[in-house]
C-alpha cells in the first residue's frame, strides 16, 4: 500500500478531480505495481465517490491492477502474428524460465507473466511488453536472456538486445528497439513538408469557415475506418453552442493488424500535432486531447517534449499562430488497456475517467462530448492529412485515389509476406496489388479491416445461404478469398482502417485465425450489452464444436442466425464481434462443410467419455459406451 | 392523438401518429398504446440501453428505443418478426448466461424477465446453458446481491445513490466477467427504505431485501394475473 500522504499529494496533483481519475489510478499504478483496497478508500474519500465507483473505472483496464503484480511484469502480444511467428515456443519458453504460467505472478514477486491483445507490433512479432519497454522479435533464446537477466536484478534498459530502432525510435527520449518499416510513401508521408509551416505563414489568411470549406471540398473522411465525412464533422463542432469545445486525437490503435498510428507517432507527430491546432482554429476549439493507448506508453515523453517546444514556439497557448483570442492547448492521455476505447464515445469516457463504455447516440459527441462540451473526435491519420490538404489544396488532393474515395491511405500490412511494413497507397489499389508490392506469394486469405472486418480468400464454394446473408450481414471489413482479389480498396468497396493481415496456405483459418479473433472479441467487450457480453462465447464454442468433430449442418445456420443479434449491440466492436465466424463462413464455407458430419443431423457435443474420463483413471476401469 | 403544437408525426409500423415532441420512443410509443419492451430502462432515471429488448428499426438500421428522440416523420419498424426474433433472443440469452431458476425466485411472477419470456414465448432457450459459477454477496446487513440472477442492467446502478451522490453499486470487470457489485462502505450503512427500493428497482430477483422473503403468494403476483405490457396495449 503506498503511504497516504503519496497519495494524497497525486491527488493534489490532480485537483481531486473526479474526472481525472484515470491519471490518479495510472500513477499509483505506476508507483506500487498496483492499486489496492485502502488506496481505493483514499481515493473515494477524496473525490466524493464511492469505492465501487473507483473499482469500476479500475477493474475495466488490463493494466491496471488491484493485486501486485511482479517486479518484472511481462505482457506478451496474443495477436494471431504473434502465433504465426513462433508465440506458442516464446510462450514455454518464458514459463520455463520464470516457473510459472501465463496470468500468474511468482511466489519471490520477481515476475509475472500476462497475455495481452495486439500491442502495435505486427511487422516485428512475437513481441512483449516489460516494463513498459516494447521488446520485438522474441525468440526461446532471447527470452532465456532475458529472464537470466532479470534474475540478476538489471535495469529493463540494460535488457535490451538489439540496437534501437531507426528513426525518432532511437530519440533519447524514446529508446525503443522498435523499427518504422515504411515500405512506401505518398503524398501524407513524402518529407515535402515543413512542420507548421501551415501555422507560420497560412493559416491566419484563411477564415475557420474557409478552412472547413477547403476540408469538405477535399472529401476527407475519418481514416479510423467509419470513413465520416471530416468537414462536415468539424462544422457540426463549430455550429454546436457550447462553453468549451474540444478537439480529441484518437490514437487508440486497438484494431489487431494496425500500427499506423505508432509510425505516425513515431515520425510525424508534428503534423498531427498541427492537425489538431488546425482543427481547433476551425472549429473554435480551446482544449485538445490526445488519447494515447497504454502500449505506445513508451513514445509519452518524447511526444510531452514535443508539446513543450510546440509552446515555446507559440504554436500552443495564447493567441496562437498571431491569430488574436486563438487559444488552445493540447494534453495527452494515457489509456489502460482497453480496445474499445477507440470507439469515439468510449474513448470519451475513459478521458472522462470512467470505464470506457461506448455512449448511446444520439446525441454524437460534436453536440455532447467530453464533459458535455461539442467535441470533435479525429484519427491521428485524418488530422495529418487535413494538414496537407490545406497546404495544398483540395484540388490538387483530388488528383489522388477514386472518385468516390480521394486520396490515399496508410496500410499496416502484416502475415505471411516477406516486407510487412506501413504502406501509403491511393484509394483504389486492388488487394492484387497490395498482395505484389508487399511480397505475398501462396496466399489463402486476407483479412482487411482487421477482426472486425472480413476475411477474403482463395475459393468461394458452395454460397447457399449466403443471399440471405447479405441481407443483413454489411461487414467493416473482411476476410476475403483470391475470387474477391480484384477488389480495390475504398469506401463504396472495400473501406478499412488500414490492418491488412495475410494468409498463406499453411495457415488454418479457422482453428488459429477465427478463433483467435473470437477470443479477442470475448477479452475487449466492454460487456454492458447483453448481446456482445453474451454471444461471441456461445458462437465461439459452437465453433469448437464444429473444429472437435461434433459439427452437423445446423450448426452452420445457427452461427449464421445467431451472428444476426450482435447487430443489435451499442457500438461497433459488439457489432462487429461475430464478424471472424459470418465473414469467413461467407468466403471459406468450404472450409466449415468439410468439418461438419454431412451425415448425422443431431449431436449434443456432448463427449460421455472424455466427461468421464479423470473418474474413469480414478477406478482404473474403462466404461463400454453404447450409442443411442 | 391529435395534432397540436408540440406534437410531431411519426409512423410506427406503418401507423401514423402524432406523439409529444421530444420524447423517446418508448414514450411516444406508450402514449399511444403501443408496447415496445424494455428491462434495462426505469422511468425517472437516464436510459442507458445495455439490455437492448427495445430495438427498433429506423431507416433499416437497428436503434434502442429507449434513448433515441423522435423526430418529425419518423419512420419506426417495432412490430416485425425479425425484431421479435432479436428481442427473443437477448432474454435466452440472458436465460443461459446466469442462473435463473425460476420456481426457487423470490421474485417470480413479479419478476421483468421472466414475464418477457411468457411474452416472447420463450420455452427451452436456443443457445447451450453456460451454468456460471457465480456468487451471492449477504455482506450488507441490509440487502442480499444474488449475482446468479443479476443480469446487469444498471437499474440499481442509476437509481440507488446517497445524498452526495454517490453511488452504491457499481460495474466490476469487463465483458463475460462484468457483474454489478454492491459498495462494501455505503452498503454496511444502507438506510432501510433505500435497500426496499433497491429490491424493488431490480427487474428480476437479484436484490433482495433481508429478513423477508414475500408478502404475496405465488399466483396473484403483478404478471400472474396480466402479461407484461399489456398495461400499456389497454390503455388506448
Amino acid at each position: 500500500m503506498a503511504e497516504k500522504s503519496k497519495i494524497n499529494q497525486l491527488l493534489a496533483q490532480f485537483g481531486y478531480d473526479k474526472t481525472r481519475l484515470m491519471d490518479i489510478l495510472l500513477s499509483i499504478n505506476e508507483m506500487q505495481g498496483f492499486v489496492g483496497q485502502e488506496d481505493m478508500q483514499n481515493i473515494s474519500d477524496s473525490l466524493g465517490i464511492s469505492m465501487a465507483q473507483v473499482q469500476e473505472t479500475l477493474s475495466f483496464y488490463h493494466f491496471l491492477s488491484q493485486k501486485p503484480r511482479g517486479k518484472y511484469n511481462i505482457y506478451l502480444d496474443s495477436s494471431i502474428i504473434a502465433f504465426m511467428n513462433g508465440r506458442e515456443a516464446v510462450k514455454e519458453a518464458f514459463e520455463k524460465y520464470c516457473g510459472i504460467s501465463f496470468g500468474e505472478v511468482s511466489d519471490d514477486g520477481l515476475f509475472g507473466l500476462f497475455n495481452t491483445s495486439c500491442i502495435g507490433m505486427n511487422d516485428q512479432e512475437p513481441a512483449a511488453i516489460i516494463n513498459d519497454k516494447v521488446f520485438t522479435n522474441l525468440t526461446p533464446y532471447r527470452v532465456m536472456n532475458l529472464v537470466e537477466g532479470m534474475r540478476a536484478g538489471k535495469h529493463i534498459d540494460d535488457l535490451v538486445y538489439e540496437d534501437y530502432g531507426n528513426g525518432n525510435n532511437s530519440d533519447p527520449d524514446v529508446r525503443a528497439m522498435v523499427n518504422n518499416h515504411i515500405r512506401k510513401k505518398s503524398i501524407i508521408l513524402k518529407n515535402d513538408y515543413e512542420p507548421y509551416s501551415l501555422l507560420k505563414s497560412k493559416l491566419k489568411d484563411y477564415s475557420p469557415e474557409e478552412v472547413i470549406s477547403e476540408i469538405e471540398a477535399s472529401n476527407l473522411r475519418g481514416r479510423g475506418g467509419a470513413g465520416f465525412p471530416t468537414g462536415l464533422k468539424w462544422r457540426f463542432g463549430r455550429r454546436t453552442e457550447g462553453k468549451h469545445r474540444v478537439i480529441i486525437c484518437n490514437a487508440d490503435e486497438g484494431e489487431p493488424g494496425t500500427f499506423k498510428d505508432r509510425v505516425m507517432l513515431t515520425e510525424y507527430q508534428e503534423l498531427v500535432f498541427e492537425g489538431m491546432v488546425v482543427a481547433a482554429y476551425a472549429t473554435g476549439a480551446d482544449i485538445g486531447l490526445l488519447y494515447l493507448r497504454y502500449e505506445y506508453k513508451y513514445l509519452l515523453r518524447f511526444l510531452n517534449r514535443k508539446l513543450a517546444k510546440m509552446r515555446e514556439d507559440h504554436f500552443l497557448g495564447k493567441n496562437i499562430a498571431g491569430v488574436k483570442d486563438f487559444n488552445f492547448d493540447i494534453r495527452i492521455q494515457l489509456g489502460a488497456g482497453a480496445y474499445v476505447c477507440g470507439e469515439e464515445s468510449a474513448l470519451i469516457e475513459s478521458l472522462e475517467g470512467k470505464r470506457g463504455e461506448p455512449r448511446d447516440k444520439p446525441p454524437f459527441p460534436v453536440e455532447k462530448g467530453y464533459l458535455g462540451y461539442p467535441t470533435i473526435v479525429n484519427n491521428v491519420e485524418t488530422l495529418a492529412t487535413a494538414v496537407k490538404i490545406l497546404h495544398h489544396g483540395a484540388e490538387w488532393y483530388s488528383n489522388f485515389g477514386t472518385k468516390d474515395s480521394l486520396g490515399t491511405k496508410l496500410l499496416s500490412i502484416s502475415g505471411d509476406c516477406r516486407y510487412p511494413g506501413i504502406y501509403e497507397v491511393e484509394w483504389g489499389t486492388s488487394i492484387r496489388e497490395i498482395l505484389a508490392m508487399s511480397g505475398a506469394d501462396d496466399v489463402q486469405a486476407i483479412q482487411v479491416g482487421g477482426p472486425s472486418g472480413m476475411l477474403i480468400g482463395l475459393k468461394d464454394i458452395n454460397n447457399l445461404d449466403n443471399s440471405e446473408l447479405m441481407k443483413w450481414y454489411k461487414p467493416s471489413g473482411m476476410m476475403i478469398a483470391e475470387k474477391f482479389f480484384d477488389r480495390r480498396l475504398s469506401y463504396s468497396d472495400l473501406p478499412t482502417g488500414g490492418s491488412i493481415i495475410i494468409f498463406n496456405n499453411s495457415r488454418n483459418l479457422l482453428r488459429e485465425v477465427v478463433m483467435n479473433f473470437m477470443d479477442f472479441f470475448i477479452e475487449e467487450s466492454c460487456g454492458s450489452c447483453s448481446t456482445c457480453r453474451n454471444m461471441p462465447l456461445l458462437m465461439k464454442n459452437k465453433l469448437q464444436k464444429i473444429l472437435d468433430g461434433h459439427g452437423i449442418r445446423k450448426d452452420i445456420y445457427d452461427l449464421l442466425n445467431w451472428g444476426k443479434v450482435l447487430k443489435a449491440s451499442r457500438c461497433g466492436l459488439g457489432q462487429a464481434a461475430g464478424n471472424p465466424i459470418l465473414s469467413s463462413v461467407f468466403h471459406f464455407r468450404h472450409l466449415y462443410e468439410q468439418r461438419i458430419q454431412s451425415l448425422t443431423s443431431f449431436d449434443s457435443g456432448f463427449d460421455l467419455g472424455k466427461a468421464t474420463a479423470t473418474s474413469s483413471e480414478f477406478v482404473n476401469k474403462k466404461p463400454a459406451f453404447h450409442h443411442f | 392523438m391529435e395534432k397540436t403544437n408540440n406534437k410531431i408525426r411519426i409512423t410506427i409500423d406503418g401507423k401514423r401518429t402524432y406523439v409529444t415532441k421530444g420524447s423517446t420512443i418508448v414514450e411516444a410509443a406508450k402514449e399511444n398504446g403501443i408496447y415496445i419492451p424494455t428491462l434495462c430502462h426505469f422511468e425517472g432515471a437516464d436510459p442507458k440501453a445495455c439490455c437492448r429488448m427495445c430495438t427498433v428499426k429506423i431507416n433499416n438500421r437497428m436503434m434502442t428505443s429507449c434513448t433515441t428522440p423522435v423526430t418529425e416523420g419518423m419512420e419506426i419498424e417495432n412490430d416485425t418478426e425479425e425484431l421479435n426474433e432479436v428481442r427473443k433472443s437477448i432474454i435466452e440469452l440472458l436465460f443461459v448466461s446466469g442462473n435463473h431458476f425460476c420456481p426457487a425466485c423470490e421474485k417470480s411472477g413479479n419478476c421483468e424477465l421472466q414475464a418477457l419470456a411468457y411474452r416472447y414465448k420463450m420455452l427451452v432457450p436456443r443457445f447451450p446453458y453456460s451454468f456460471p459459477r457465480k456468487e451471492v454477496d449477504a455482506s450488507s446487513p441490509k440487502i442480499i446481491k444474488e449475482q446468479n440472477r443479476c443480469i446487469a442492467c444498471k437499474r440499481c446502478i442509476k437509481t440507488i445513490r446517497d445524498e452526495h451522490g454517490k453511488h452504491y453499486f457499481a460495474y466490476k470487470n469487463r465483458g463475460q466477467h462484468l457483474e454489478v457489485i454492491l459498495d462494501p462502505v455505503l452498503g454496511d450503512t444502507m438506510p432501510d427504505d433505500l435497500a426496499k427500493k433497491a429490491m424493488e428497482n431490480c427487474p428480476v430477483g437479484s436484490i433482495l431485501y433481508k429478513e423477508k422473503g414475500f408478502d404475496q403468494p405465488i399466483g396473484t403476483r403483478k404478471y400472474d394475473k396480466q402479461p407484461i405490457g399489456s398495461e400499456i396495449e389497454n390503455n388506448v
